[in-house]
């Protein structure tokens, strides 16, 4: 915490306020979602697959109606019928979902039953009682194990391949040629807590205790599966134990959960098992992506060509966008992006911190690094040689870029000035080899769409609501800080409400957007209600405030305030008791202003310095220190937000070390399906961290100024890991994660 | 997990009786045997829980000069005894390198001896398995296996034992001492496991009934006391099973090696003592191009059972590197990373609390 954090009088943005929930988590006081315990409750256990395609020919549910404890057994003989099937897929942000529709098998992990019990152990037994057969066919396991082809769309509705100018001729041209093929592996989410669901029904209205980043879609997606409308579900989320991305969406197993306390009659708690994660809610795809790039004499690009394979389900269309970095972040005169897939029995992939720009930063960093030492420059110099002033895929100028000031911050806080060009040739006192590495961050700075509402009182306080939600990030207390900021209240005179669905919608916490979207809404409806307390005040003559209407007013400490005079003002609450009112209320939205949006380029930046230590004999490695620079625009929280960049950074230790699904090539089953086979670091695999919030104005990106902190830290983190691996030992591993037998 | 009948043994004859039945398991600190169970790795008819048996929960010094850890004393326990780690300090390193200290504070001396492999076929019902379906076949063959064994293999079954402790072990020369129906009885550590051979379920030397109640260290033990560590490298700093990990002792007498002693772990289906490598150290000077050709012997008879060849180059390296860190003499204090490569001083600042 080297910094001087900056105090604004009179504000709460910008202060490093510790989590406000922080005392409920730590003592357990905070309720998650596998916490209740409705009256009646019963418990049930997912059934899955262990074949990867083909029918399930056999369960004994017999045996498992027999075990003591079991009330029902939910098959696709008697699962309760959907309104919708669930393969319906209207729009291409639906997802289809296995529940119990048929006996088709389409992945290792798909649920195939659901045990519902008067316990819990009741209900894992009888779950295994079912002991099913299969009728099965051999497992497509890996990138080679079908045909590729070109999808329609990857991400959410980006073209698969992109250009700008001639790649071939810039290839062609150019004095300095890399290619250079990296692959990534698939990757599960893991959060802490699984996804859990405790649903009851009352008639046609269903309540249900879940985790989730998106309680409206969720909503919307339950109404149609179930045939009722969208406010008769009421979602209570107030805390996620981490969501990554495999919350954003509602997942088959939380349906199956409402569909089993249907079937019973009774509220119903499912929790998935840490290794039922390996499936039916989503994961990181894997990625072979090949770079082909070109430089001049100078050490500047010439083109820039990336194609990225990747896997998607057999019967879903989620696609890697990991080609997405190499649009904004060098300044490639001819510049091509590419993707292809192919149809493996899996699960279908889906978001995961980062989705794209993870894989693709990977990559692309370790390209970029490979194509300075052809030139023979020290890889922050090639960067700053190649820096984009403007969007190298559209020409559009970035809204905010302060991605020089962040090369130029971090290097200074590492050393960076006293690397040696050529690799291999740092040691330490104990005789390991040490390298540094640098990566570019970016992430883009987005907006989804979300509604608030904001109330002032007669007693002097305030509240603010929205269904927002808080996966960990600090929701609870940074839209607080924006929230009491726009009443013009203290902290504590400020009621904030959020994580409940019956509050109004907040769209996804997603895509790093939610501080930035949920921010704007509840600042347009602080606006809104200040604005109708202003109309009350100065178009009456008994108010200090009368005839203010064109200078306008301010509010501050629960007062509003003459612009042009400050010394003429009144509190909120004689405004309202003159007007004889309780209470006053106010709404805003918040979303992207598409002209703006259209016109600018909204990237986040960083800048990542990486130092590893190798044993030379051994290859066991070690990252020892991580600095990371990041612009984000305006800072709400440095606290919160220090935390987010730590997370991501140690998201990206552990993408370049450890992080890997090791999948059966014949039964396509996940073999390390559990925390203590599937690596991911512990505190002691953990560097010095240290990141530096430089300072970022951004006139255009929303009303607030904000772009997203919860992503970029992945990004950059793992090539510049990757290429302090090289720099130690002059082994360049272009197969994440990188394991020590590779530099035996 | 299935229904099963749970009996708490309130003596050693009625633990060997109880668990001569079919059925029947006992259950110590449970760490690795729940999970088995929750996973429908295992499942017993009955569980016959040892944690109330007597006199089974001490470490004694022997009047010879031993050292006899009884079954049920904890590993973290164990570890930080002061007289364990000052005469046994690569044993006590070896135990603090496994799993995690919430595992530790549970897991019992015997429990760890007695743990099952972590092969991931093993642990998978829906995989074939000999070890827990005799004949079955064998799907980590072909499978991945990079983690697998790279001596003593069959055909039948490529897993690794996991333990560290039994590593320093059989080191040591532990012998382990067994209560059966016939009585008691002692089988040195190093011929407690099975290689798998034709017949992998079947893991250890026990009968049926047949309990540990004590591991026992001969005099000759503390004699590595001065010059001994445990190196382990994996795959990340704590809370991973070894890739490969190595146990050295050396008795020095004036500049030249008396004696030495070299286990290795991650390499085979018991803790592996390498007594080719031994020899060739005895009676010799120390000496860092020795140490290599020690290494090399030891993985001599080696051959990978699939995707890990690289264990073989691995552990002839980490077993020159272990024996030059028992000649530099133990570290004054227990390393912060226990069994780690690195030193402890590498890890820097903390880096966010």
């Amino acid at each position: 915490m080297s910094e001087v954090v900056r105090v604004r009088h009179g504000s709460n943005t910008g202060q490093p306020l510790t989590r406000r929930e922080g005392r409920l988590k730590v003592t357990g006081a905070a309720r998650f979602a596998a916490d209740a315990h409705p009256e009646g409750l019963l418990h049930a256990v997912v059934a899955t697959s262990t074949a990867a395609r083909g029918r399930v020919a056999r369960l004994d549910v017999a045996a498992a109606e027999a075990h003591p404890g079991v009330v029902a057994v939910m098959t696709p003989q008697n699962a309760p019928a959907l309104a919708r099937h669930p393969d319906e897929k209207r729009e291409p942000f639906t997802f289809r979902l296995d529940l119990l529709q048929d006996d088709r098998v389409r992945y290792p992990g798909q649920p195939i039953a659901v045990v519902i019990a008067e316990t819990l152990e009741a209900a894992t037994e009888g779950a295994a009682l079912l002991a099913p057969a299969y009728e099965a066919e051999p497992a497509r396991v890996g990138l080679d194990a079908a045909a590729p082809f070109v999808p329609e769309a990857i991400g959410v509705g980006d073209p698969a391949a992109v250009s700008r100018g001639d790649v071939a001729a810039g290839l062609a041209q150019a004095a300095e040629r890399i290619e250079a093929t990296y692959e990534t592996p698939a990757q599960y989410h893991n959060a802490m807590e699984p996804h859990a669901v405790v649903a009851a029904w009352d008639g046609d209205a269903l309540t249900l205790d879940t985790p989730s980043q998106g309680m409206a879609i969720a909503q919307g997606r339950l109404a149609g599966l179930f045939g009722i409308a969208p406010d008769q579900i009421h979602i209570r989320s107030p805390f996620l134990g981490g969501g990554f991305g495999s919350k954003g969406l509602i997942s088959g197993p939380q349906v199956l959960g409402a569909m089993a306390a249907r079937l019973v009659g009774r509220p119903v708690k499912l929790v998935l098992r840490r290794e039922q994660m390996y499936g039916p809610v989503g994961h990181r795809a894997p990625t072979r992506q090949t770079l082909r790039l070109g430089a001049d004499s100078d050490g500047r690009l010439t083109a820039l060509d990336h194609h990225t394979l990747t896997a998607s389900s057999t019967f879903d269309d989620f696609f890697e966008p990991a080609g997405g970095v190499s649009h904004t972040l060098y300044a490639a005169p001819a510049l091509s992006t590419t993707h292809e897939a192919v149809r493996l029995d899996t699960g279908t992939p889906l978001f995961m911190r980062a989705p794209g720009e993870a894989s693709g930063s990977a990559a692309l960093e370790s390209a970029i690094d490979e194509l300075a030492l052809a030139c023979g420059l020290d890889p922050l110099e090639f960067r700053l040689r190649n820096y984009a002033d403007t969007e190298p895929l559209t020409g559009r100028p970035f809204s905010s870029k302060a991605l020089r000031a962040c090369y130029a911050q971090g290097a200074e806080r590492f050393g960076w000035r006293d690397r040696p060009l050529e690799p291999r040739r740092m040691r330490d006192a104990d005789g390991l080899l040490v390298g540094w590495g640098v990566g570019t961050a970016t992430f883009p700075a987005l907006m989804f769409q979300a509604e608030a509402r904001a109330v002032l009182r007669r007693d002097g306080g305030g509240a603010v609501e929205i269904g927002a939600h808080d996966m960990g990030q600090g929701a609870w207390t940074a839209l607080a800080q924006i929230a009491t900021d726009a009443l013009g209240l203290d902290l504590d005179a400020v009621e904030f409400r959020m994580g409940d669905s019956r509050l109004p919608n907040a769209g996804i916490a997603g895509g790093s957007a939610h501080t930035a979207t949920a921010g704007a809404a509840i600042h347009a409806a602080g606006s809104d209600v200040l604005a109708k307390l202003a109309a009350l005040a100065t178009g009456d003559e008994r108010s200090p405030l009368y005839g203010a209407g064109n200078a306008g007013v301010v509010a501050r400490g629960g007062r509003l305030l003459r612009r042009d005079d400050e010394s003429r003002g009144e509190a909120f609450t004689d405004i309202l008791a003159r007007a004889d009112l309780d209470s006053i209320e106010g709404r805003g939205t918040g979303a992207g202003d598409p002209g703006l949006r259209d016109s600018y380029a909204m990237h986040a930046h960083g800048a990542v310095f990486a130092e590893v230590k190798v044993d030379p004999d051994l290859g066991q490695i070690r990252c020892t220190r991580l600095v990371g620079a990041f612009a984000a625009g305006r800072i709400i929280n440095p606290r919160l937000v220090r935390s987010q960049y730590y997370g991501g950074m140690i998201w990206g230790v552990s993408f370049a070390l450890h992080e890997q699904a090791v999948t059966d090539p014949r039964s396509g089953r996940i073999m390390n399906a559990n925390l203590a086979e599937y690596h991911v670091p512990v505190n002691a695999d953990v560097p010095s961290l240290d990141a530096i919030l430089v300072e970022e104005e951004d006139p255009h990106v929303n009303a607030l100024g904000i772009k997203g902190v919860g992503e970029i830290g992945v990004t950059g983190t793992a090539g510049a890991i990757a290429n302090a691996v090289w720099h130690a030992t002059g082994v360049r591993v272009r197969q994440f994660p990188i394991t020590l037998d590779r530099l035996l | 997990m299935n229904r099963f009948d749970y009996l708490r043994a309130g003596t050693v004859a009625e633990a060997v009786a109880a668990g001569a039945e079919a059925g029947t398991v006992f259950l110590a600190g449970g760490t690795n045997l729940v999970d088995l169970m929750k996973g429908g790795v295992v499942r017993p008819s009955r569980l016959v829980d040892l944690t109330r048996l007597p006199g089974l929960d001490r470490i004694e010094r022997l009047p010879d000069g031993g050292l006899r850890i009884g079954a049920l004393v904890r590993n973290a326990d164990l570890a930080h005894d002061p007289h364990v780690a000052a005469t046994y300090p690569a044993l006590a390193e070896a135990l603090l390198s496994g799993a995690s200290a919430q595992l530790r504070n549970a897991a019992t001396a015997a429990g760890n001896v007695l743990q099952r492999t972590r092969c991931a076929y093993f642990a998978d019902p829906a995989s074939a398995c000999n070890k827990r379906n005799p004949g079955a076949g064998c799907d980590a063959r072909g499978g991945e296996t990079r983690q697998h064994a790279v001596l003593g293999w069959s055909e039948r079954c490529i897993a690794t034992h996991p333990s560290d402790f039994c590593v320093a072990l059989a080191a040591l020369d532990a012998v382990v001492e067994i209560e059966g129906r016939g009585g008691r009885r002692e089988v040195a550590l190093d011929g407690f496991h099975r290689l798998p051979g034709e017949h992998p379920d079947r893991e250890t030397v026990l009968e049926p009934g047949d309990l540990i109640v004590a591991l026992r260290l001969p005099p000759e033990a503390a004699g590595f006391a001065a010059q001994s560590r445990y190196l382990k490298v994996r795959e990340r700093t704590s809370y991973a099973f070894a890739v490969v990990s190595v146990c050295a002792g050396l008795r020095v007498e004036g500049e030249r090696i008396a004696e030495a002693r070299i286990a290795l772990g991650g390499v085979a289906h018991k803790p592996w003592r390498a007594r080719e490598a031994e020899a060739l150290l005895a009676g010799a000077d120390i000496d860092p191009a020795l140490f290599r050709r020690a290494g090399e012997a030891a993985m001599a008879a080696a051959a990978p059972s699939g995707d890990n060849a690289h264990k073989i180059t691995l552990a002839a390296r980490l077993v020159a590197r272990t024996l030059a860190r028992a000649a530099e003499g133990r570290p004054s204090r227990l390393p912060a990373l226990p069994a780690s490569v690195f030193p402890a001083h590498i890890a820097g600042a903390p880096a966010h609390v």
